[in-house]
Protein backbone atom coordinates (compact mmCIF):
# COMPACT_ATOMS: atom_id res chain seq x y z
CA UNK A 1 0.00 0.00 0.00
CA UNK A 2 1.41 3.37 -0.86
CA UNK A 3 1.42 6.36 1.44
CA UNK A 4 -0.97 9.24 0.90
CA UNK A 5 0.71 11.57 3.38
CA UNK A 6 4.10 11.42 5.05
CA UNK A 7 5.18 13.48 8.06
CA UNK A 8 8.92 14.00 8.24
CA UNK A 9 9.72 15.07 11.80
CA UNK A 10 7.35 17.96 11.29
CA UNK A 11 6.82 20.74 13.80
CA UNK A 12 3.95 23.19 13.26
CA UNK A 13 3.09 26.13 15.42
CA UNK A 14 2.52 29.82 15.91
CA UNK A 15 5.09 32.47 16.68
CA UNK A 16 7.82 29.82 17.18
CA UNK A 17 5.78 27.99 19.82
CA UNK A 18 5.13 24.44 18.62
CA UNK A 19 1.54 23.22 18.51
CA UNK A 20 2.56 19.95 16.83
CA UNK A 21 6.01 18.87 17.97
CA UNK A 22 8.18 16.42 16.01
CA UNK A 23 5.60 14.22 14.32
CA UNK A 24 6.86 11.49 12.02
CA UNK A 25 4.95 8.78 10.23
CA UNK A 26 2.84 8.04 7.21
CA UNK A 27 -0.86 7.80 6.46
CA UNK A 28 -1.51 4.96 4.03
CA UNK A 29 -3.65 5.47 0.99
CA UNK A 30 -7.23 4.43 1.73
CA UNK A 31 -6.75 4.66 5.49
CA UNK A 32 -9.55 5.62 7.85
CA UNK A 33 -7.71 7.33 10.68
CA UNK A 34 -8.98 9.36 13.64
CA UNK A 35 -6.81 12.02 15.27
CA UNK A 36 -7.68 12.38 18.94
CA UNK A 37 -6.27 14.39 21.77
CA UNK A 38 -7.18 16.98 24.36
CA UNK A 39 -8.09 20.55 23.42
CA UNK A 40 -5.05 22.41 22.21
CA UNK A 41 -3.33 19.15 21.23
CA UNK A 42 -2.55 20.41 17.75
CA UNK A 43 -5.17 18.55 15.71
CA UNK A 44 -6.45 21.61 13.82
CA UNK A 45 -2.89 22.84 13.43
CA UNK A 46 -1.86 19.52 11.90
CA UNK A 47 -4.73 19.69 9.43
CA UNK A 48 -3.89 23.23 8.48
CA UNK A 49 -0.37 22.01 7.77
CA UNK A 50 -1.69 19.19 5.60
CA UNK A 51 -3.83 21.45 3.44
CA UNK A 52 -1.06 23.99 3.15
CA UNK A 53 -2.56 26.82 5.19
CA UNK A 54 0.32 26.73 7.65
CA UNK A 55 4.00 26.37 6.86
CA UNK A 56 5.94 24.00 9.14
CA UNK A 57 8.35 25.50 11.64
CA UNK A 58 10.63 22.51 11.04
CA UNK A 59 10.52 19.27 9.08
CA UNK A 60 7.99 18.73 6.33
CA UNK A 61 4.74 17.18 5.17
CA UNK A 62 4.99 15.21 1.95
CA UNK A 63 1.75 15.08 -0.01
CA UNK A 64 3.10 12.17 -2.07
CA UNK A 65 2.15 13.60 -5.42
CA UNK A 66 -1.23 14.99 -4.39
CA UNK A 67 -2.12 18.52 -5.38
CA UNK A 68 -4.16 21.00 -3.35
CA UNK A 69 -7.28 20.18 -5.33
CA UNK A 70 -7.07 16.50 -4.44
CA UNK A 71 -7.59 17.22 -0.75
CA UNK A 72 -11.11 17.99 0.47
CA UNK A 73 -10.99 19.86 3.79
CA UNK A 74 -13.71 20.59 6.31
CA UNK A 75 -12.36 23.14 8.82
CA UNK A 76 -13.47 23.23 12.43
CA UNK A 77 -14.75 26.74 12.71
CA UNK A 78 -15.65 27.58 9.18
CA UNK A 79 -14.97 31.22 8.55
CA UNK A 80 -18.16 31.40 6.57
CA UNK A 81 -20.00 34.67 6.11
CA UNK A 82 -23.49 33.41 6.86
CA UNK A 83 -25.12 36.72 6.09
CA UNK A 84 -23.90 36.60 2.50
CA UNK A 85 -26.85 36.23 0.12
CA UNK A 86 -26.13 32.83 -1.36
CA UNK A 87 -28.32 29.74 -1.58
CA UNK A 88 -27.60 26.22 -0.36
CA UNK A 89 -27.45 25.12 -3.99
CA UNK A 90 -24.72 27.61 -4.88
CA UNK A 91 -22.81 26.84 -1.70
CA UNK A 92 -22.76 23.13 -2.48
CA UNK A 93 -21.96 23.81 -6.14
CA UNK A 94 -18.66 25.36 -5.01
CA UNK A 95 -17.50 21.79 -4.62
CA UNK A 96 -17.32 21.60 -8.41
CA UNK A 97 -14.36 23.97 -8.42
CA UNK A 98 -11.98 21.19 -9.33
CA UNK A 99 -13.80 20.57 -12.60
CA UNK A 100 -15.28 23.97 -13.35
CA UNK A 101 -12.51 26.23 -12.09
CA UNK A 102 -12.77 29.96 -12.73
CA UNK A 103 -14.80 29.95 -15.92
CA UNK A 104 -15.98 26.43 -16.54
CA UNK A 105 -19.62 25.99 -17.39
CA UNK A 106 -21.99 23.99 -15.24
CA UNK A 107 -24.13 21.83 -17.47
CA UNK A 108 -27.00 19.45 -16.80
CA UNK A 109 -24.67 16.68 -15.62
CA UNK A 110 -23.08 18.97 -13.05
CA UNK A 111 -26.44 20.32 -11.91
CA UNK A 112 -27.66 16.78 -11.35
CA UNK A 113 -24.52 16.03 -9.34
CA UNK A 114 -25.24 19.02 -7.12
CA UNK A 115 -28.82 17.91 -6.54
CA UNK A 116 -27.68 14.37 -5.80
CA UNK A 117 -25.16 15.63 -3.27
CA UNK A 118 -27.82 17.75 -1.58
CA UNK A 119 -30.13 14.73 -1.46
CA UNK A 120 -27.35 12.50 -0.10
CA UNK A 121 -27.07 14.69 2.98
CA UNK A 122 -30.81 14.84 3.45
CA UNK A 123 -31.30 18.45 2.46
CA UNK A 124 -33.64 17.99 -0.50
CA UNK A 125 -35.96 20.96 -0.70
CA UNK A 126 -33.39 23.31 0.79
CA UNK A 127 -31.79 24.27 -2.51
CA UNK A 128 -33.07 27.84 -2.67
CA UNK A 129 -32.68 28.69 1.00
CA UNK A 130 -30.15 31.39 1.89
CA UNK A 131 -27.42 29.88 4.05
CA UNK A 132 -28.13 32.43 6.75
CA UNK A 133 -31.41 30.68 7.54
CA UNK A 134 -29.88 27.26 8.21
CA UNK A 135 -29.39 25.68 11.60
CA UNK A 136 -25.93 24.51 12.71
CA UNK A 137 -26.61 20.93 11.69
CA UNK A 138 -28.05 21.95 8.34
CA UNK A 139 -25.01 24.11 7.64
CA UNK A 140 -22.75 21.18 8.46
CA UNK A 141 -24.73 18.97 6.09
CA UNK A 142 -24.35 21.62 3.39
CA UNK A 143 -20.60 21.62 3.86
CA UNK A 144 -20.57 17.82 3.70
CA UNK A 145 -22.48 17.95 0.43
CA UNK A 146 -19.83 20.29 -0.88
CA UNK A 147 -17.15 17.85 0.24
CA UNK A 148 -18.95 15.09 -1.64
CA UNK A 149 -18.74 17.06 -4.83
CA UNK A 150 -15.11 17.89 -4.32
CA UNK A 151 -14.33 14.24 -5.00
CA UNK A 152 -11.07 14.48 -3.06
CA UNK A 153 -8.64 11.58 -2.90
CA UNK A 154 -7.95 12.64 0.68
CA UNK A 155 -10.72 13.91 2.95
CA UNK A 156 -9.68 15.89 6.03
CA UNK A 157 -12.43 16.50 8.61
CA UNK A 158 -11.81 18.73 11.62
CA UNK A 159 -14.34 17.88 14.36
CA UNK A 160 -17.13 17.33 11.87
CA UNK A 161 -19.77 16.31 14.41
CA UNK A 162 -19.52 19.24 16.81
CA UNK A 163 -22.91 20.75 17.57
CA UNK A 164 -24.74 18.29 15.35
CA UNK A 165 -27.73 16.15 16.40
CA UNK A 166 -27.56 12.34 16.61
CA UNK A 167 -29.49 11.66 13.41
CA UNK A 168 -27.32 14.07 11.43
CA UNK A 169 -24.17 12.59 12.94
CA UNK A 170 -25.33 9.09 12.00
CA UNK A 171 -26.10 10.17 8.43
CA UNK A 172 -22.76 11.88 8.08
CA UNK A 173 -20.98 8.83 9.45
CA UNK A 174 -22.59 6.80 6.67
CA UNK A 175 -21.07 9.22 4.20
CA UNK A 176 -17.65 8.77 5.79
CA UNK A 177 -17.96 5.00 5.46
CA UNK A 178 -18.98 5.47 1.85
CA UNK A 179 -15.81 7.44 1.22
CA UNK A 180 -13.79 4.71 2.87
CA UNK A 181 -15.45 2.12 0.65
CA UNK A 182 -14.48 4.26 -2.34
CA UNK A 183 -10.82 3.87 -1.27
CA UNK A 184 -10.42 7.52 -0.35
CA UNK A 185 -8.10 8.38 2.53
CA UNK A 186 -10.12 9.84 5.41
CA UNK A 187 -8.54 11.67 8.35
CA UNK A 188 -10.85 13.03 11.03
CA UNK A 189 -10.26 14.86 14.29
CA UNK A 190 -12.80 13.67 16.84
CA UNK A 191 -13.59 13.97 20.51
CA UNK A 192 -16.11 11.15 20.78
CA UNK A 193 -13.89 8.19 21.71
CA UNK A 194 -16.77 5.69 21.49
CA UNK A 195 -17.37 6.74 17.90
CA UNK A 196 -13.67 6.39 17.17
CA UNK A 197 -13.55 2.91 18.67
CA UNK A 198 -16.59 1.79 16.68
CA UNK A 199 -15.79 3.36 13.32
CA UNK A 200 -12.08 3.98 12.91
CA UNK A 201 -9.58 1.16 12.61
CA UNK A 202 -6.58 3.48 13.00
CA UNK A 203 -5.94 6.31 15.43
CA UNK A 204 -3.28 8.89 16.22
CA UNK A 205 -3.28 10.17 19.78
CA UNK A 206 -1.77 13.63 19.71
CA UNK A 207 -0.89 15.81 22.67
CA UNK A 208 1.35 18.25 20.90
CA UNK A 209 3.80 15.38 20.60
CA UNK A 210 2.55 12.09 19.20
CA UNK A 211 1.64 9.80 22.11
CA UNK A 212 0.60 6.73 20.13
CA UNK A 213 -0.22 5.86 16.53
CA UNK A 214 -1.57 2.60 15.27
CA UNK A 215 -4.58 0.32 15.63
CA UNK A 216 -7.30 2.08 17.60
CA UNK A 217 -7.65 -0.43 20.41
CA UNK A 218 -3.89 -0.27 21.04
CA UNK A 219 -3.78 3.51 20.93
CA UNK A 220 -6.79 4.38 23.06
CA UNK A 221 -5.66 2.64 26.23
CA UNK A 222 -6.20 4.21 29.64
CA UNK A 223 -2.44 4.59 30.03
CA UNK A 224 -2.01 6.49 26.77
CA UNK A 225 -5.00 8.70 27.44
CA UNK A 226 -3.58 9.62 30.82
CA UNK A 227 -0.26 10.50 29.22
CA UNK A 228 -2.04 12.74 26.74
CA UNK A 229 -4.03 14.48 29.44
CA UNK A 230 -0.83 15.46 31.19
CA UNK A 231 0.21 17.59 28.25
CA UNK A 232 0.43 21.23 29.18
CA UNK A 233 -1.90 23.36 27.06
CA UNK A 234 -0.32 26.78 27.48
CA UNK A 235 2.72 27.87 25.54
CA UNK A 236 5.78 28.38 27.68
CA UNK A 237 6.80 32.02 27.40
CA UNK A 238 10.27 31.26 28.75
CA UNK A 239 11.05 28.21 26.59
CA UNK A 240 14.46 27.81 25.02
CA UNK A 241 15.09 26.95 21.38
CA UNK A 242 14.41 23.25 20.74
CA UNK A 243 17.55 21.18 20.37
CA UNK A 244 15.90 18.21 18.66
CA UNK B 1 -46.65 69.48 -17.72
CA UNK B 2 -45.08 66.11 -17.06
CA UNK B 3 -43.13 66.39 -20.26
CA UNK B 4 -41.84 69.81 -19.21
CA UNK B 5 -40.80 68.55 -15.82
CA UNK B 6 -39.37 65.16 -16.66
CA UNK B 7 -38.21 65.13 -20.28
CA UNK B 8 -37.73 68.61 -21.73
CA UNK B 9 -34.63 69.63 -19.77
CA UNK B 10 -32.79 66.75 -21.41
CA UNK B 11 -34.20 67.44 -24.85
CA UNK B 12 -33.37 71.12 -24.77
CA UNK B 13 -29.96 71.18 -23.17
CA UNK B 14 -26.93 69.25 -24.33
CA UNK B 15 -25.19 69.62 -21.00
CA UNK B 16 -28.11 67.87 -19.28
CA UNK B 17 -27.93 65.00 -21.77
CA UNK B 18 -24.24 64.59 -21.21
CA UNK B 19 -24.66 64.72 -17.46
CA UNK B 20 -27.33 62.02 -17.71
CA UNK B 21 -25.16 59.76 -19.86
CA UNK B 22 -22.27 60.27 -17.48
CA UNK B 23 -24.28 59.38 -14.39
CA UNK B 24 -25.92 56.38 -16.06
CA UNK B 25 -22.50 55.04 -17.02
CA UNK B 26 -21.28 55.63 -13.47
CA UNK B 27 -24.29 53.83 -12.02
CA UNK B 28 -23.64 50.86 -14.29
CA UNK B 29 -19.98 50.60 -13.33
CA UNK B 30 -20.09 51.57 -9.68
CA UNK B 31 -23.24 49.68 -8.75
CA UNK B 32 -21.84 46.13 -8.83
CA UNK B 33 -18.58 47.28 -7.24
CA UNK B 34 -20.54 48.92 -4.44
CA UNK B 35 -22.54 45.75 -3.80
CA UNK B 36 -19.35 43.76 -3.30
CA UNK B 37 -17.82 46.46 -1.13
CA UNK B 38 -20.88 46.32 1.09
CA UNK B 39 -20.96 42.53 1.24
CA UNK B 40 -17.28 42.41 2.14
CA UNK B 41 -17.88 45.00 4.88
CA UNK B 42 -15.61 47.44 3.09
CA UNK B 43 -18.12 50.28 2.77
CA UNK B 44 -16.01 52.77 4.68
CA UNK B 45 -12.93 51.51 2.90
CA UNK B 46 -14.53 52.78 -0.31
CA UNK B 47 -14.89 56.17 1.31
CA UNK B 48 -11.28 56.15 2.46
CA UNK B 49 -10.05 55.25 -1.01
CA UNK B 50 -12.03 58.10 -2.51
CA UNK B 51 -10.09 60.46 -0.26
CA UNK B 52 -6.83 58.72 -1.12
CA UNK B 53 -7.32 59.62 -4.77
CA UNK B 54 -7.38 63.33 -4.03
CA UNK B 55 -3.65 64.00 -3.54
CA UNK B 56 -2.86 62.11 -6.75
CA UNK B 57 -5.36 64.17 -8.73
CA UNK B 58 -4.14 67.32 -6.97
CA UNK B 59 -0.54 66.65 -7.98
CA UNK B 60 -1.74 66.11 -11.55
CA UNK B 61 -3.51 69.47 -11.26
CA UNK B 62 -0.35 71.06 -9.88
CA UNK B 63 1.65 69.87 -12.86
CA UNK B 64 -0.79 70.34 -15.73
CA UNK B 65 -3.77 72.31 -14.51
CA UNK B 66 -7.28 70.95 -15.09
CA UNK B 67 -6.05 68.38 -17.59
CA UNK B 68 -8.18 65.23 -17.71
CA UNK B 69 -5.20 63.04 -18.44
CA UNK B 70 -3.00 64.43 -15.65
CA UNK B 71 -5.67 64.34 -12.95
CA UNK B 72 -6.91 60.90 -13.96
CA UNK B 73 -3.41 59.51 -14.11
CA UNK B 74 -2.54 61.09 -10.77
CA UNK B 75 -5.71 59.81 -9.17
CA UNK B 76 -5.28 56.30 -10.54
CA UNK B 77 -1.68 56.07 -9.45
CA UNK B 78 -2.40 57.33 -5.94
CA UNK B 79 -5.45 55.09 -5.68
CA UNK B 80 -3.71 51.94 -6.93
CA UNK B 81 -0.64 52.43 -4.79
CA UNK B 82 -2.69 52.88 -1.65
CA UNK B 83 -5.28 50.21 -2.49
CA UNK B 84 -2.74 47.56 -3.44
CA UNK B 85 -0.44 48.48 -0.59
CA UNK B 86 -3.26 48.33 1.95
CA UNK B 87 -4.61 45.14 0.39
CA UNK B 88 -1.23 43.42 0.50
CA UNK B 89 -0.68 44.51 4.10
CA UNK B 90 -4.13 43.22 5.06
CA UNK B 91 -3.47 39.82 3.48
CA UNK B 92 0.03 39.37 4.81
CA UNK B 93 -0.21 40.81 8.34
CA UNK B 94 -2.80 40.72 11.10
CA UNK B 95 -3.96 44.23 10.24
CA UNK B 96 -7.37 44.35 8.59
CA UNK B 97 -8.19 46.39 5.52
CA UNK B 98 -10.01 49.15 7.38
CA UNK B 99 -7.14 49.84 9.76
CA UNK B 100 -4.46 49.92 7.11
CA UNK B 101 -6.48 52.35 5.01
CA UNK B 102 -7.52 54.55 7.93
CA UNK B 103 -3.84 55.36 8.26
CA UNK B 104 -3.91 57.03 4.85
CA UNK B 105 -7.19 58.72 4.30
CA UNK B 106 -7.30 61.77 6.54
CA UNK B 107 -3.75 62.69 5.61
CA UNK B 108 -4.64 62.23 1.93
CA UNK B 109 -7.56 64.64 2.17
CA UNK B 110 -5.49 67.27 3.97
CA UNK B 111 -2.58 66.94 1.54
CA UNK B 112 -4.87 67.08 -1.46
CA UNK B 113 -6.78 70.16 -0.29
CA UNK B 114 -3.51 71.93 0.54
CA UNK B 115 -2.01 71.23 -2.88
CA UNK B 116 -5.09 72.43 -4.73
CA UNK B 117 -5.31 75.57 -2.61
CA UNK B 118 -1.67 76.38 -3.33
CA UNK B 119 -2.15 76.63 -7.06
CA UNK B 120 -5.86 76.81 -7.72
CA UNK B 121 -8.82 78.96 -6.89
CA UNK B 122 -11.86 78.21 -4.76
CA UNK B 123 -13.72 77.11 -7.88
CA UNK B 124 -11.04 74.55 -8.56
CA UNK B 125 -11.29 73.33 -5.00
CA UNK B 126 -15.06 73.00 -5.27
CA UNK B 127 -14.60 71.04 -8.47
CA UNK B 128 -12.24 68.68 -6.74
CA UNK B 129 -14.43 68.19 -3.74
CA UNK B 130 -17.84 68.12 -5.40
CA UNK B 131 -17.18 67.48 -9.08
CA UNK B 132 -18.91 69.14 -11.97
CA UNK B 133 -21.31 66.68 -13.48
CA UNK B 134 -22.82 69.42 -15.63
CA UNK B 135 -19.47 70.22 -17.21
CA UNK B 136 -18.53 66.78 -18.49
CA UNK B 137 -16.84 67.19 -21.86
CA UNK B 138 -16.51 64.48 -24.54
CA UNK B 139 -13.19 63.27 -23.27
CA UNK B 140 -14.45 62.80 -19.73
CA UNK B 141 -17.57 61.01 -20.93
CA UNK B 142 -15.46 58.65 -22.98
CA UNK B 143 -13.27 58.02 -19.96
CA UNK B 144 -16.24 57.23 -17.75
CA UNK B 145 -17.71 54.93 -20.39
CA UNK B 146 -14.39 53.16 -20.84
CA UNK B 147 -14.06 52.67 -17.08
CA UNK B 148 -17.57 51.22 -16.88
CA UNK B 149 -16.94 48.84 -19.78
CA UNK B 150 -13.65 47.64 -18.32
CA UNK B 151 -15.29 47.26 -14.92
CA UNK B 152 -18.04 45.05 -16.21
CA UNK B 153 -15.63 42.85 -18.14
CA UNK B 154 -13.23 42.43 -15.22
CA UNK B 155 -16.11 41.78 -12.85
CA UNK B 156 -17.41 39.02 -15.11
CA UNK B 157 -13.96 37.45 -15.12
CA UNK B 158 -13.37 37.56 -11.36
CA UNK B 159 -16.99 36.96 -10.33
CA UNK B 160 -16.55 33.43 -8.99
CA UNK B 161 -13.43 33.96 -6.89
CA UNK B 162 -14.85 37.27 -5.68
CA UNK B 163 -18.04 35.66 -4.39
CA UNK B 164 -16.10 32.80 -2.85
CA UNK B 165 -13.74 35.20 -1.14
CA UNK B 166 -16.72 36.89 0.46
CA UNK B 167 -18.53 33.75 1.60
CA UNK B 168 -15.82 31.22 2.44
CA UNK B 169 -12.28 32.51 1.95
CA UNK B 170 -10.81 29.44 3.64
CA UNK B 171 -12.41 27.18 1.06
CA UNK B 172 -11.16 29.33 -1.80
CA UNK B 173 -7.66 29.28 -0.40
CA UNK B 174 -7.78 25.51 -0.17
CA UNK B 175 -8.80 24.96 -3.79
CA UNK B 176 -7.25 27.83 -5.68
CA UNK B 177 -4.72 30.60 -5.60
CA UNK B 178 -7.07 32.94 -7.43
CA UNK B 179 -8.22 34.62 -4.23
CA UNK B 180 -5.32 37.03 -3.90
CA UNK B 181 -5.28 38.26 -7.51
CA UNK B 182 -9.06 38.50 -7.57
CA UNK B 183 -8.99 40.67 -4.49
CA UNK B 184 -6.35 42.95 -5.95
CA UNK B 185 -8.29 43.18 -9.22
CA UNK B 186 -11.38 44.11 -7.23
CA UNK B 187 -9.52 46.90 -5.41
CA UNK B 188 -8.31 48.14 -8.78
CA UNK B 189 -11.94 48.25 -9.94
CA UNK B 190 -12.88 50.28 -6.87
CA UNK B 191 -10.13 52.79 -7.59
CA UNK B 192 -11.05 53.04 -11.28
CA UNK B 193 -14.70 53.65 -10.57
CA UNK B 194 -13.88 56.20 -7.89
CA UNK B 195 -11.63 58.09 -10.30
CA UNK B 196 -14.44 58.06 -12.85
CA UNK B 197 -16.88 59.23 -10.20
CA UNK B 198 -14.42 61.87 -9.05
CA UNK B 199 -14.76 63.85 -12.27
CA UNK B 200 -18.53 63.89 -12.05
CA UNK B 201 -19.19 64.05 -8.36
CA UNK B 202 -15.94 65.07 -6.71
CA UNK B 203 -13.89 63.29 -4.14
CA UNK B 204 -16.34 63.68 -1.28
CA UNK B 205 -19.38 62.30 -3.07
CA UNK B 206 -17.95 59.88 -5.64
CA UNK B 207 -18.36 57.01 -3.25
CA UNK B 208 -22.03 57.97 -2.83
CA UNK B 209 -23.02 56.63 -6.23
CA UNK B 210 -21.15 53.47 -5.34
CA UNK B 211 -22.45 52.77 -1.84
CA UNK B 212 -25.95 54.22 -1.54
CA UNK B 213 -27.49 52.17 -4.37
CA UNK B 214 -25.77 49.06 -3.00
CA UNK B 215 -27.05 49.46 0.57
CA UNK B 216 -30.49 50.26 -0.83
CA UNK B 217 -30.44 47.02 -2.83
CA UNK B 218 -29.77 45.10 0.38
CA UNK B 219 -33.36 45.75 1.42
CA UNK B 220 -34.90 44.34 -1.73
CA UNK B 221 -33.00 41.20 -2.68
CA UNK B 222 -31.80 37.97 -1.12
CA UNK B 223 -29.47 37.04 -3.93
CA UNK B 224 -26.25 38.70 -5.11
CA UNK B 225 -27.24 38.96 -8.76
CA UNK B 226 -30.56 40.60 -7.97
CA UNK B 227 -28.76 42.98 -5.63
CA UNK B 228 -26.43 44.07 -8.39
CA UNK B 229 -29.31 44.70 -10.79
CA UNK B 230 -31.26 46.68 -8.23
CA UNK B 231 -28.18 48.72 -7.29
CA UNK B 232 -27.64 49.70 -10.92
CA UNK B 233 -31.30 50.62 -11.28
CA UNK B 234 -31.26 52.72 -8.12
CA UNK B 235 -28.08 54.48 -9.27
CA UNK B 236 -29.63 55.25 -12.64
CA UNK B 237 -32.84 56.59 -11.12
CA UNK B 238 -30.86 58.71 -8.66
CA UNK B 239 -28.86 60.19 -11.50
CA UNK B 240 -31.93 60.98 -13.53
CA UNK B 241 -34.02 62.36 -10.68
CA UNK B 242 -31.07 64.19 -9.11
CA UNK B 243 -30.31 66.03 -12.31
CA UNK B 244 -33.95 67.01 -12.72
CA UNK B 245 -34.10 68.19 -9.13
CA UNK B 246 -31.03 70.37 -9.50
CA UNK B 247 -32.35 71.75 -12.80
CA UNK B 248 -35.74 72.79 -11.46
CA UNK B 249 -34.73 73.87 -7.97
CA UNK B 250 -31.29 75.32 -8.74
CA UNK B 251 -29.41 73.09 -6.30
CA UNK B 252 -25.89 71.89 -7.09
CA UNK B 253 -26.25 68.73 -9.15
CA UNK B 254 -23.69 66.35 -7.63
CA UNK B 255 -25.16 66.63 -4.13
CA UNK B 256 -28.68 66.52 -5.60
CA UNK B 257 -27.98 63.11 -7.15
CA UNK B 258 -26.64 61.76 -3.90
CA UNK B 259 -29.58 63.29 -2.05
CA UNK B 260 -32.07 61.42 -4.22
CA UNK B 261 -30.08 58.23 -3.64
CA UNK B 262 -30.29 58.97 0.07
CA UNK B 263 -34.05 59.38 -0.06
CA UNK B 264 -34.37 56.06 -1.90
CA UNK B 265 -32.20 54.48 0.77
CA UNK B 266 -34.28 55.92 3.60
CA UNK B 267 -37.43 54.67 1.90
CA UNK B 268 -35.92 51.22 1.58
CA UNK B 269 -34.94 51.12 5.22
CA UNK B 270 -38.59 51.70 6.06
CA UNK B 271 -40.41 49.76 3.38
CA UNK B 272 -37.85 47.29 2.06
CA UNK B 273 -39.03 43.73 1.48
CA UNK B 274 -35.95 42.21 3.14
CA UNK B 275 -35.53 43.46 6.66
CA UNK B 276 -37.26 46.80 6.23
CA UNK B 277 -38.29 48.42 9.51
CA UNK B 278 -42.01 48.27 8.80
CA UNK B 279 -41.76 44.61 7.85
CA UNK B 280 -39.91 43.86 11.06
CA UNK B 281 -42.41 45.80 13.15
CA UNK B 282 -45.54 44.38 11.49
CA UNK B 283 -44.67 40.95 10.11
CA UNK B 284 -48.23 39.67 9.72
CA UNK B 285 -49.62 36.33 10.94
CA UNK B 286 -47.16 33.45 10.94
CA UNK B 287 -47.45 30.68 8.33
CA UNK B 288 -48.58 27.09 8.76
CA UNK B 289 -45.22 25.53 7.94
Amino acid sequence: MSAALAFDNVTLGYDRHPAVHHLSGAVQSGALIAVVGPNGAGKSTLFKGIVGMLKPLAGGIDLCGLRARDIAYLPQVADIERSFPISVYDMVAMGLWREAGLFGGIGKRERDKVRDAIAAVGLSGFEERPIGTLSGGQMQRTLFARLLLQDGRVVVLDEPFNAVDTKTAADLCDLVMRWHAEKRTVIAALHDLELVKSMFPEALLLAREPVAWGATREVLTAENLLKARRMCEAFDEHAEACAA
Amino acid sequence: MIYNTLISPFVEFAFMRRALVGTLALALGAGPVGVFLMLRRMSLVGDAMAHAILPGAAIGFLISGLSLFAMTAGGLIAGFVIAVGAGVIARVTELKEDASLAAFFLISLAVGVTIVSLKGTNIDLLHFLFGSVLALDNQTLLLIAAITTLSLIVLAVIYRPLVLECVDPGFLRSVSRAGGPAHIAFLALVVMNLVGGFHALGTLLAVGIMMLPAVTARFWARDVTMMILIAVAVGAVSGYAGLLLSFHVGAPSGPAIILVAGVLYAGSVLFGRVGGVLRLAFPGRHLEA
